[in-house]
């Protein structure tokens, strides 16, 4: 038989996910060994307990100088950038997307713009917004926005003029103006599109936030990675890895279990 | 004077003549079946009665109306696919039929209630009402186009245009179909222009059988000259014509 049309079985198939996870958690674990049996003072590699003792102390124990969790006030911080860039990136793409897709004259005036500013790369723009807009907050949430919004609206304007031309006709025959087409055909029909945008963009949106925190902040999960890079204390970095890893994985599945509660009609077609 | 005239209409894209001089005047209640070869211009020809396009020169009048720049409510239509909303419930189609005429889209509280009402009254004539809530993805080709007809006709739409609407059906269920239309049409004594390639069902359906056709042919240069109606069928009265002649004309029948 050929190799297209072996399928495991259901038992197989759990097994076969969980293996990748395994073999990375055990060739770590046998690494750490053989370097901390050379070494036990070797800081690269903690032994996997070590990560756990750390993991507990920095989700717990506040800090003696502040009095507060740090890990909790740094995801505090990150996730609000995080969310409010790519809040408005939503906001801004949907917008414009719209009005690309669905007027000739936004159509001739913005599409080009739009698609020369998403080949300029963001991170090569971070020093104008530090000189911009300061090394607070602002400067952090522009970048997620001018990183990912490009994209998003490249891709939605695209969905909006694959709606069937005879939709639209037919909503003007029911004598929809241009503001009810946009509100109630084109972006019920792009909103599932919008949601599967951000849990992509969520990716880079993350790249732009840690890139920000670790040039220049005083809290949020990329400047603590950065802080004690200084001292090797890889059990704190990689405490935070796994967070943010955990932290993304969360939110990716929030917006899927979103995207399929409210939409459906898209259910009903497959 | 004719309730839908068209006058010496042209259309053209750049250098491609497509249709010329078509002359054409429908009374109001008249269902009127356009054939022709593939090509030959005739759901350009509807694309112009619906205004999605408009003439290269000539006019287009409904009730005595100027020429229109954009489909508007006065124009139904039913495509052959993608004629309903996907988004929206069966019963919520219908109502859109309604709502989208408002500002924003939208009917609130007794009007959405008198609007839902309509809907399920039409829902039952249109034989859907066991599928109110469900989404069109979940209906059969036949229950779509029939929620397209009912959505179009809830608009009060002067005249009905049918682009090929039975063409992705079945056999059985264009048949069913037919009945559905004659039997809406009779309720309603809607003024009808449908596009086909079935020249049966055209004939069938049809009062007046209007065929599309290139009199005028240049084999260096296809594009130059375009299509017009070639044969204007009397297809009433089951397309046997001047069966009840002698109602008409009574001095007829004393010779």
């Amino acid at each position: 038989m050929r190799l297209i049309n072996h399928i495991p079985g259901r038992p197989g198939a759990v097994i076969l996910a969980a293996l990748p996870f395994v073999a990375l958690v055990v060739a770590y674990t046998v690494a750490s060994d053989l370097r901390l049996e050379a070494n036990p003072q070797d800081k690269l590699l903690p032994a996997p307990g070590t990560i756990l003792e750390t993991a507990q102390r920095l989700f717990t124990e506040p800090d003696k100088r502040s009095k507060e969790i740090l890990l909790w006030n740094d995801t505090l911080a990150s996730l609000a950038r995080l969310l409010g860039g790519v809040g408005i990136s939503a906001l801004l793409s949907l917008v414009l997307g719209l009005a690309i897709g669905l007027m000739p004259y936004a159509r001739s005036a913005l599409s080009s713009f739009i698609a020369v500013l998403s080949m300029v790369p963001p991170l090569a723009l971070l020093p104008i917004l530090f000189i911009m807009f300061g090394l607070g907050e602002v400067s952090k949430v522009v970048l997620i926005v001018i990183g990912i919004t490009p994209f998003m609206t490249r891709d939605l304007a695209q969905r909006v003029m694959e709606i069937p031309k005879e939709q639209i006709v037919k909503a003007q025959t029911l004598g929809a103006s241009s503001s009810v087409i946009a509100l109630r055909v084109a972006l019920p029909q792009i909103l599932p599109r919008l949601i599967s945008n951000v849990r992509l963009s969520l990716g880079s949106a993350w790249l732009f936030l840690i890139a920000a925190e670790a040039v220049a902040s005083n809290v949020g999960l990329g400047y603590r990675i950065f802080l004690v890079r200084r001292y090797l204390a890889m059990d704190v970095i990689l405490t935070y890895v796994i967070w943010i890893t955990l932290l993304a994985f969360i939110i990716d599945w929030l917006l899927k279990t979103l995207s399929r509660r409210s939409f459906p009609w898209m259910e009903a077609g497959l | 004077m004719s309730f839908v005239s068209v006058r010496n209409v042209w259309q053209r894209y750049g250098d491609r003549s497509i249709l010329e001089r078509v002359n054409v005047s429908v009374d109001e209640g008249e269902f009127i079946s356009i054939v022709g070869a593939s090509g030959c211009g005739k759901s350009t020809f509807l694309r112009m009665l619906l205004a999605e396009e408009r003439p290269f020169k000539g006019e287009i009048s409904i009730d005595g109306g100027e020429t229109a720049v954009e489909p508007n409510r006065e124009r139904g239509v039913v495509f052959q696919r993608y004629s309903v909303f996907p988004h929206l419930t069966v019963r919520n189609n219908l109502i859109a039929g309604e709502s989208f005429a408002n500002p924003l889209g939208r009917l609130r509280g007794v009007a959405r209630k008198e609007a839902a009402d309509r809907a399920d009254r039409m829902l039952e004539r249109i034989g859907l009402n066991h599928v109110a809530d469900q989404y069109p993805a979940a209906l059969s080709g036949g229950m779509q186009q029939r929620l397209a007809i009912g959505q179009a006709m809830t608009a009060k739409p002067r005249i009905l245009l049918l682009d090929e609407p039975f063409g992705a059906l079945d056999p059985g269920t264009r048949v069913q179909m037919h009945d559905f239309l004659m039997e809406l049409r009779v309720e309603t004594n809607m003024t009808v222009f449908m596009v086909t390639h079935d020249l049966q069902e055209g004939f069938k359906l049809g009062d007046r059988v209007l065929v599309f056709d290139k009199p005028r042919w240049d084999p260096q240069d296809p594009g130059l000259f375009g299509a017009t109606i070639t044969y204007d069928f009397d297809a009433s009265n089951d397309g046997v014509p001047f069966q009840d002649i002698l109602d008409q004309y009574p001095s007829l029948a004393a010779g």
